[in-house]
């Protein structure tokens, strides 16, 4: 096996045995990067000299010197964080996200920055500002989004794990459509300090990994509350990997009903179904239930996300860090001019839309009713984990689709989301996991839905899932 | 017709904390531009706002201190407006669910006492500061160190009939946030900052008139004047059969007149909603009590006792009362020496009356306390008169000294010897021909000069009501 095809855990005991020397691991991943990026295009910037110049002085922490990718729009001290806008082509924070510290106590190699939709508003990495990501699987495909990039990055053993941020599936989907295991943890759970804000109450970092025990040990690294981050739980955190016994019998699982209607992939469902009933077959309790808000929430979530957005994003002014426009006459068109040519089409429809959504008149009828329509699929939640203790659904409604094959249609392209906003909306984790393949090849995954702070449960029946399928053994892209 | 006014105040106060309100950058004033800040008070990307405790309690003091209700709940929201001193586009600021609502304070008019209802008070930061190039110098610069600096909004209701009283609310507001030690409130340092709302209506009308706001008022004067102008041209467009426009004016006070800044539908849409950065503001009632605890005895409290236990007027105890130090000081000055009323107009009008000429505070007095009330006493126990307290009060507010000492050693004790003063009353009469005669024909009144005369020959010691018993003794007898 090559050094950058191992997973964290395997690299971390190798390199506290004393077997590989983290040089020998950031070689190896290097030299992948400079064989299939080109290919793949998954790093906005790459930090291999920094990686160079610390691994060896590294100290031995829960990660010894493992190479790991950050998205781009998580702020790392002295490395430009982008978000993929032209807005911040040159931003070089002062200061490290929470979680890039928490990495850095424990030793961790930063590799790169990874591609994603501009300010993580798409599902397909198109809206970068500056390209496109492939999917590794299929480079005429897109890798999801938008956590496009560490997901591609991951899938193509381009680093040996990442970290992505997730505000209404961008962790998830991209790992279902990149064949990899993507976390988004409870809200609160991770602290937002340092992930450039696109909707605060939805946002929340989470890891990208090749495998389940990945996510869960990343998952101790990063998580805990943090003094910075006034949303962040005072929630004790949980040695997630110890909760990885594999065991189901007796677990109840929910399917819910709207998640398998139609409009989706018939070989997405099979895949799905069949881990369900293997579960079942080992001893799982397996129930449909109703989720009868569920075709609410993309509407609510393009209403809460976008406002959020719309504040979030005014801070882009041209005034103190950034792009500014070259050429105006006084302060409103400078504002007008460097707005105008520093977001991408998405992002300034998002901020449209917001806006009007919060504007004085109409904010009861959307804003307002949106939050309601939050509550109530909360509530939806609430009351299936009453009686059951995780809910099974497919991650997206489909496989990979072809680059360009949206981009021009932004509602069928917010479609994609469908089964991941929900989790967002209720603030509850969900994890995506690779449960087989297309006919075309391309990954299916498999979404795993807990309760409030349950990464723990959710964390076990992924393992479960993936202990008796084998997907990595038995599936990869080539690259080669 | 006649008119009246209503009139509304919106005062922001500067809380005096160490540290700015979400970010722990410092408050000083006067640091060079831009060196009290941090990724947060620059609204960076991924920064995020955490609540300073200490701005809490000093607005829960400054609440409970104006008689409010405190919501144990409250919430942030953002206010979102593009300016070049507002880093993040928008300012935290609370709208829906303030801190606190519903109290009053008390003012002491010429018709007596009046009672001005406050709406609310609310927390929110302040912005920076533009600076405009001067000269030849095209740029306009921004200084952040003072974004992020905790402020409250105090809010009335329209109960405020006069510029007058507009002014002694100012003063009262003031008096208050300095009692109780969480603001200097010194309006030319903007450490409180008054916008007003003012219409008129025909007297004794119930229904409202059209208001216009008034900005740009940086002192209790120019409070004063800009409403007394701006009533004033609301009552001429009124009478001219005209109507008032709803807008926003600012006060010129080169020119002494208010002009338009903006009309109504030009306004901003605040585009208000809850700020999903921070947890809703909860306090517990513990808390609460404990800052009533800590509040000093308020100022309308220790007017009225000041009435009670020392005797004093309205009037007197509302000066006293105005400050503290002074209140305290007068408080120092009777404990030594138990005449409250005399010390009373003794510190008024002799101490206060010197210091205002000088523009000095009364923690700059020359004068003690003690000394005020020693020399109360001596004139008290006869020593000396109250003319010589007049000498001797002026020698200890430029030289010092105790009183008793300085009486001595100048020789100002008063001369009771009444053989001493018999002796000079007859040189008096022997010298004043023609006053003693017009006495002795009935015009009792010249005593006055005769008394006069004696008291110029002994330089103002002889003891006056001795004089006056041995004049009349005296001249009675020639009249024998």
């Amino acid at each position: 096996m090559k050094l950058y095809e191992l997973t964290l855990t395997q690299v971390r005991d190798l390199v506290d045995k004393g077997e590989v020397k983290p040089s020998e691991v950031l070689e190896a991943v290097v030299g992948r990067i400079e064989k299939v990026e080109e290919r793949v295009k998954a790093y906005i910037t790459l930090t291999f000299d920094e990686a160079f110049s610390s691994v060896e002085s590294k100290k031995l922490g829960r990660l010894s010197a493992v190479p790991i990718a950050v998205k781009d729009n998580i702020c790392t001290k002295g490395i430009k964080t982008t978000c993929a806008s032209k807005m911040l082509y040159n931003f070089v924070p002062p200061y490290d996200a929470t979680v890039v510290k928490k990495m850095k106590k424990e030793g961790y190699v930063l590799i790169g920055k990874t591609n994603l939709d501009e300010f993580a508003m798409g599902s397909s990495t198109e809206n970068s500002a500056f390209f496109t990501t492939r999917n590794p699987w299929d480079l005429e495909r897109v890798p999801g989004g938008s956590s496009g990039g560490s997901a591609a990055a991951v899938a193509a053993d381009m680093c040996i794990a990442a970290i992505g941020s997730d505000t209404g599936g961008s962790i998830r989907q991209p790992a279902s459509f990149c064949g990899v295991v993507g976390l988004k943890p409870t809200y609160g759970r991770v602290s937002r300090y340092g992930l450039v804000a696109f909707a605060s109450s939805l946002d929340q970092i989470g890891p990208i990994t090749k495998t389940v025990e990945d996510a869960a040990y990343l998952l101790e690294v990063i998580s805990g509350k943090d003094e910075l981050d006034s949303t962040s739980a005072p929630v004790e955190v949980e040695k997630f990997t110890k909760a990885l016994t594999g065991e189901v019998k007796g677990l109840k699982i929910a399917l819910p009903k709207e998640y398998f209607s139609e409009g989706i992939d018939p070989e997405v469902k099979e895949a799905v179904l069949k881990c369900v009933r293997m579960l079942e077959s080992e001893g799982a309790h397996v129930d449909e239930v109703s989720l009868p808000h569920t075709e609410y929430a993309i509407s609510a979530y393009y209403i809460v996300a976008p406002a959020e957005a719309s504040s979030n994003l005014a801070r882009y002014d041209g005034v103190k860090y950034g792009f500014r426009a070259e050429e105006y006459t006084d302060l409103i068109d400078m504002y007008f001019k460097t707005r105008s040519q520093g977001f991408g089409n998405e992002v300034k429809r998002r901020i449209m839309l917001g806006t009007y959504s919060l504007a004085s008149g109409y904010y009861d009828a959307y804003y307002l009713r949106a939050k309601k329509v939050r509550t109530l699929i909360r509530q939806d939640f609430e009351r299936v984990f009453k009686d059951f203790d995780v809910i099974i659904t497919p991650t997206s409604p489909t496989t990979a689709f072809k680059i360009g094959e949206k981009a021009s249609d932004p509602l069928t392209m917010y479609l994609s989301d469908i089964f991941t906003v929900s989790v967002n909306l209720a603030g509850i984790p969900a994890v995506s996991i690779p449960c087989g393949v297309s006919g075309e090849n391309l990954p299916i995954g498999l979404q795993v839905i807990g309760n409030f702070f349950e990464e723990a449960k959710i964390l076990n029946v992924a393992y479960a899932v993936e202990k008796r399928i084998n997907f990595r053994e038995n599936n990869s892209p080539n690259l080669d | 017709m006649e008119y009246e006014a209503v009139i509304g105040l919106e005062v922001h106060v500067q809380l005096a904390t160490k540290s700015k309100i979400f970010c722990s950058c410092s408050t000083e004033f006067g640091a060079a531009p831009n060196t009290h800040v941090c990724p947060v008070c620059l609204g960076m990307p991924g920064s995020l706002p955490v609540l300073n405790e200490k701005a809490v309690e000093y607005a829960v003091k400054a609440a409970l201190a104006l008689n409010c209700r405190i919501n144990l709940k409250s919430i942030f929201a953002r206010k979102n407006y593009f300016y070049p001193d507002l880093p993040k586009g928008y300012q935290i600021s609370q709208y829906e669910e303030p801190l606190a609502e519903e109290g009053y304070i008390e003012i002491e008019t010429e018709e007596g006492t009046k009672r001005i209802r406050i709406k609310r008070v609310h927390m929110e930061e302040d912005a920076g500061k533009n600076i405009h190039g001067e000269g030849n110098d095209p740029y306009s610069y921004v200084d952040l160190n003072r974004a992020g600096i905790p402020l409250i909004e105090i809010v009335s209701e329209p109960d405020i009939s006069s510029p007058a009283e507009a002014r002694l609310y100012l003063q009262k507001l003031r008096t208050i946030m300095r009692y109780i030690g969480v603001s200097n409130a010194d309006m030319e340092k903007g450490e409180l900052r008054c916008d007003a709302n003012v219409s008129v209506r025909p007297k004794g009308s119930d229904k409202l008139g059209v208001k216009t706001e008034l900005k740009n008022m940086n002192s209790f004067r120019h409070v004063q004047r800009a409403l007394e102008y701006e009533i004033e041209r609301q009552i001429e467009v009124l009478e001219e059969g005209g109507e008032v426009v709803q807008e926003t004016r600012l006060w010129n006070p080169h020119l002494g007149i208010t002009e338009t800044m903006r009309k109504k539908e030009e306004e901003h849409d605040y585009r208000y909603f809850p700020e999903p950065d921070l947890v809703p503001l909860v306090l517990g009632e513990e808390f609460v009590e404990r800052m009533k605890a800590e509040l000093p005895e308020l100022p309308d409290d220790k007017k009225r006792r000041f009435m009670e236990e020392y005797g004093l007027s309205a009037y007197d105890a509302e000066v006293l009362c105005a400050d503290k130090a002074l209140a305290d000081f007068y408080e120092e000055a009777v404990k030594a020496h138990d005449n409250p009323k005399a010390i009373a107009n003794w510190v008024m009008v002799e101490l206060l009356g010197r210091l205002n000429k000088d523009g000095r505070s009364i923690s700059e007095s020359p004068v003690a306390p003690m000394q005020v009330a020693k020399l109360v006493k001596l004139i008290d126990d006869g020593v000396i008169s109250g003319k010589i307290g007049k000498q001797l009060f002026d020698i200890l507010y430029r030289e010092g000294g105790d009183p008793e000492v300085v009486v001595k050693e100048r020789g100002l004790v008063q001369i009771t010897d009444t053989s001493q003063i018999e002796a000079v009353v007859d040189e008096v009469i022997k010298e004043c021909p023609d006053e003693v005669n017009k006495y002795l024909a009935g015009k009792t009144k010249v005593i006055g000069f005769l008394v006069g005369q004696v008291m110029k020959k002994t330089r103002g010691k002889a003891n006056p009501r001795l004089v006056n018993e041995l004049l009349r003794k005296k001249l009675d007898e020639l009249k024998g």
